[in-house]
């Protein structure tokens, strides 16, 4: 498709050089007057334009509606996420119905009000209704999106702690993360980069009894269905913790703790045997195995299959490799997640080896 | 007010025939001529432009064939680039300058500084600005603080490569990015005295178009363009001092060894001193002046459009109260919604929910001011020069980027959005592609009154078309990549295969980014090659009623040869007819400013 694409573009080109050129020629014709101003013939021409680009437009925004919607990201695998995916859908419906109305009248004006010699404008200098109207119907509409935003907005970043839920800490440096969960006291234990040291990497105070149980972990595990309350802590500079397919994100700032909660809803196991991923995976492992074949002709490697993971990514520029800080995620049941968990050595044997 | 403020310098430059002996260095360098000095800003703006549109194509290029080898990439980054490839550091170099450059050096400097000075002076009927001096000192600075900009290319660890919002810690840590060394230091000096500059400026602008308009020229009769101008050089006012705070708190953590926006740092094996300071501090003073920033790149370009479309269509703008009133109710929302930049920043959710409602609050100003438009244009007698054709395309734009505001403004969307590519499209459109459609309008509407020439029409189309189409085929695609939650200011996108179903969109745009850059060679050419070779222009080729069609082709020191002329009507006397349907002027569908109310005619409440 983005071959034919470019041939597109490139013909597209082409005919703007031929019509320049033939717009060179008449403008030499002994007959075209040469004040450079638009005359009734540049009107009826450049008029019909904006027909026509007009109609580009509307074609180009269905197509990406036709071909790029499904690249939205799949089913939210958060609790919250579905009322985020709501509003969202709200919005975009609402904004393409504006867009599609004020672009046609705004091109269609221009089309057919087309100047011509003789032609009187209409003297309209002001009209209090109409103002009314136009001023009324956005405030209405955005009175209701923004209390359905807040109410959302609410929800979703006040946390409630009788929930009790997991607290794990997320820590970013340049560029990767690691994760820190509580062990058996659910609290995590006292950290400051200055207690860096060695093996000690994430800061933790020795002395700090609730430190010495916590679990410190380069994949995430999450239960699904359990509220986690996510602390974020940064050694050095801006991260983002940004979990797309939680409909999460939270910034990491050096010298202070964020925090954000979430519900995982849908295990990874299942994520990867839903109809849109097993699609979408075989895309993208079609794309994958046709570059191999051009990396192979060229005595490179061939790139490996995917198999789809939840990930966590660096959202805020952080330095050179900021495209590449990223932990896997992996949602799974309860008994799983105990298990998983169990194997992590805690920050006393780590620290005793 | 103007009564009284006016009288004296009226007066004063009634005898204004004389003129000033000029060498070649008053009269094309050290200038205090505002015509000048406007042309100074306008041809340093495009010379910025240049470098900075040509940065955007580069990173295209490794946005679409990530990693490839390019022999401009070798030719133009040299060591940044060993066999044609270019390095992360230098990608991440090129978004930062690119932005700093057409966000302040193009979009603020070129925009407003050109047009401000050019029109303020000759539509309210002024001998020049308020001060000469000052503005010409303005200019300089502008120019100095370019020189610098452009000079932090070529430091030898690379230019600041932190994003043009430079966030703390990354920008005060040469350890942490090597951009963050001496480019750093001279991205910051390169602002400050850009800041004196645009401030030196916007004071100028306030007192002129408060002080020294002329006979009956009362703030309702002001051309939408002086309201435009006039409103942003306050919100310049207002925020860029906030803006220089940030930097020179910047600069002390930096240099001095303070911690204003620094805490709890462990980088290269080692923990910084710094204790107590916040980042989440800097991005509130950022954005104190970064969001305003953004009213002050697009307000101009309304003004202009609004005035180019009004002349063109040969009716009055639309609801020309409702259009003043907008613009205030726009400059005083824009200083309190900076907030919607950091939803996700750490700070209270509260805030958060405050900044949503505020910000959501700007739509409705905007969608007065689309529909304004739209319904100017309504049975109207459109003109379709190329000015016009840059008006319709701007309502055409902005209205397509503003309407993603209202998601990215939503804090619970923002979440999900933030910092992707949805966010590149939204500005991109709304306040890069419309600011820039706004300034081309302006150039081709007021080219004949610069240069005593036209600009070639033809041209024009075809730079308009191409243009119109290639912007629309980078920005629109570019929201599906951000909703499928893709980061900005990646490097590559290869490091992560879930992308790699994005690929192709990114090819279609950078392929849609080098013809629109390319076209611009054409404007160019048109631009440069008009001004020797151009047709000469009528003193009023569009027929518009302002004041600066009032004065001769050639430029004169105090631009007008006689008096300065009294004002009797708003600006936007077009196809004004009486009561018989005969236009109040015959034969003319068009009633200057400066021409009383004629008999049997009525003075409209507008």
């Amino acid at each position: 498709m983005t071959p034919f694409l470019v041939i597109i573009v490139l013909a597209l080109l082409a005919l703007t050089v031929w019509q320049m050129s033939k717009i060179f020629e008449l403008s030499k014709g002994p007959d075209v007057e040469d004040s450079q101003i638009a005359n009734d013939k540049d009107n009826r021409q450049q008029a019909k334009i904006m027909l026509g680009f007009m109609i580009f437009l509307y074609v180009g925004m269905a197509y990406c509606f036709w071909h790029y919607s499904k690249l939205y990201l799949p089913e939210a695998a958060s609790e919250h996420g579905s009322q985020v995916d709501t509003l969202m859908f709200i919005s975009i419906g609402l904004i393409m119905l504006v867009q599609v109305i004020t672009q046609a009248l705004l091109h269609w004006f221009a089309y057919k009000y087309q100047g011509k010699k003789g032609n009187k404008a209409l003297f309209f200098a002001d009209n209090d209704k109409l103002e009314f109207i136009w001023t009324i119907i956005p405030v209405i509409v955005l009175a209701g999106l923004i209390i359905y935003g807040l109410f959302t907005w609410s929800d979703i970043m006040n946390i409630d702690e009788d929930d009790d839920p997991i607290v794990i800490e997320i820590y970013a440096k340049q560029f990767s993360w690691q994760a820190r969960y509580a062990g058996e006291d659910n609290t995590l234990g006292e950290a400051n980069v200055r207690f860096i040291d060695g093996v000690n990497n994430v800061g933790l105070n020795e002395n700090d009894s609730y430190a010495n149980d916590d679990k410190i972990t380069t994949e995430l595990h999450l239960p699904v269905d359990k509220k986690v309350l996510f602390k974020f802590r940064s050694q050095d500079v801006l991260h983002s913790a940004y979990f797309p397919h939680f409909r999460a994100q939270m910034n990491v700032v050096p010298g202070m703790v964020t925090q954000f909660a979430f519900t995982p809803s849908i295990t990874s196991e299942e994520m990867r045997n839903s109809e849109y991923m097993v699609d979408k995976v075989k895309t993208i492992n079609e794309i994958r195995k046709e570059n191999s074949k051009q990396l192979m002709a060229e005595g490179e490697p061939a790139l490996d299959s995917y198999e789809f993971d939840y990930f966590l990514l660096c959202n805020k520029i952080c330095g050179n490799a900021h495209y590449n800080m990223q932990m896997k995620i992996v949602v799974e049941s309860e008994d799983e997640y105990n298990e998983w968990l169990s194997e992590q050595q805690t920050f006393e044997q780590s620290m005793d080896q | 007010m103007s009564a009284t403020a006016t009288a004296p310098a009226h007066d004063h430059h009634d005898d204004h025939g004389h003129h000033h002996k000029q060498t070649f260095i008053t009269k094309y360098i050290f200038s205090t001529d505002h015509k000048m000095i406007s042309k100074q800003y306008l041809i340093t703006g495009i010379i910025m432009g240049i470098v900075g549109i040509m940065m955007s194509v580069l990173f295209r290029l490794q946005l679409a064939w990530p990693e490839e080898s390019f022999w401009i990439f070798e030719t133009l980054l040299g060591r940044f680039a060993e066999d044609g490839v270019m390095s992360p550091s230098i990608y991440l170099a090129l978004v930062t300058i690119h932005g700093t450059i057409m966000v302040f050096f193009v979009l603020t400097a070129g925009l407003s500084g050109t047009f401000s000075n050019l029109l303020i002076p000759l539509q309210i009927g002024a001998r020049d600005m308020a001060s000469g001096f000052l503005n010409m000192v303005s200019y300089w600075l502008f120019f100095i603080s370019s020189v610098i900009m452009l000079s932090s290319l070529f430091v030898e660890a690379g230019p600041a490569s932190a994003g043009w919002t430079i966030y703390p810690p990354l920008s005060a840590l040469p350890e942490a990015i090597g951009g963050s060394g001496a480019g750093m230091t001279l991205w910051l000096v390169s602002l400050a005295i850009f800041i004196a500059s645009s401030l030196l400026g916007s004071l100028n602008y306030i007192v002129t178009v408060l002080n020294l308009r002329t006979n009956g020229m009362s703030m309702t009769r002001l051309p939408l363009t002086i309201w435009a101008f006039f409103i942003t050089a306050i919100i310049g006012v207002v925020s860029f001092p906030v803006l220089l705070a940030a930097a020179l708190l910047l600069i002390m953590d930096r240099s001095f060894g303070t911690s204003f926006f620094l805490s709890d740092i462990f980088i290269k094996g080692e923990v910084l001193s710094h204790q107590g300071g916040s980042p989440v501090l800097f991005e509130h003073l950022f954005w104190f002046l970064g969001h305003p920033e953004v009213y002050i790149v697009i307000l101009p370009a309304m003004g202009i459009v609004s005035e180019v479309m009004a002349t063109n269509a040969r009716k009055p703008i639309f609801g020309y109260r409702a259009m003043v009133a907008s613009i205030l109710a726009i400059a005083f929302l824009s200083t309190i919604v900076w907030g919607h930049h950091m939803f996700v920043s750490g700070m209270n959710p509260f805030l958060g929910s405050v900044f949503t409602f505020t910000t959501l609050l700007i739509a409705i100003p905007s969608a007065v001011k689309a529909f304004n438009w739209i319904t100017t244009l309504w049975k109207g007698n459109l003109q379709m020069n190329p000015g016009m054709l840059f008006s319709i395309g701007f309502v055409s734009t902005f209205i397509t980027g503003g309407l993603t505001g209202i998601i990215l403004g939503d804090s619970t969307l923002d979440i999900n959005v933030h910092d992707t590519y949805f966010v590149i499209a939204h500005f991109h459109l709304v306040m890069g592609i419309s600011a820039i459609y706004g300034l081309l309008a302006g150039v081709y509407h007021w080219y004949p009154k610069m240069f005593g020439r036209m600009m070639n029409k033809n041209l024009g189309y075809v730079h308009f078309w191409v243009t119109a189409v290639g912007a629309y085929g980078i920005f629109f695609p570019m929201h599906f990549i951000g909703l499928a939650g893709l980061p900005r200011r990646y490097y590559t996108n290869t490091a992560f295969p879930y992308f790699d179903d994005l690929a192709d969109v990114n090819v279609i745009i950078t392929i849609f980014a080098i013809i629109t850059a390319a076209v611009q060679v054409v404007f160019l050419y048109n631009f440069f090659a008009s001004m020797f070779f151009g047709k000469k222009a009528k003193q009023n080729p569009w027929n518009a009623t302002t004041l600066e069609w009032t004065t001769p082709v050639e430029h004169i020191h105090g631009n007008w040869p006689g008096a300065i002329p009294s004002v009797y009507r708003w600006p936007y006397d077009y196809s004004k007819t009486n009561e018989d349907g005969e236009y109040v002027i015959k034969g003319q569908d068009f009633v200057p400013q400066n021409v009383p109310l004629q008999e049997n005619e009525e003075e409209l409440n507008h």
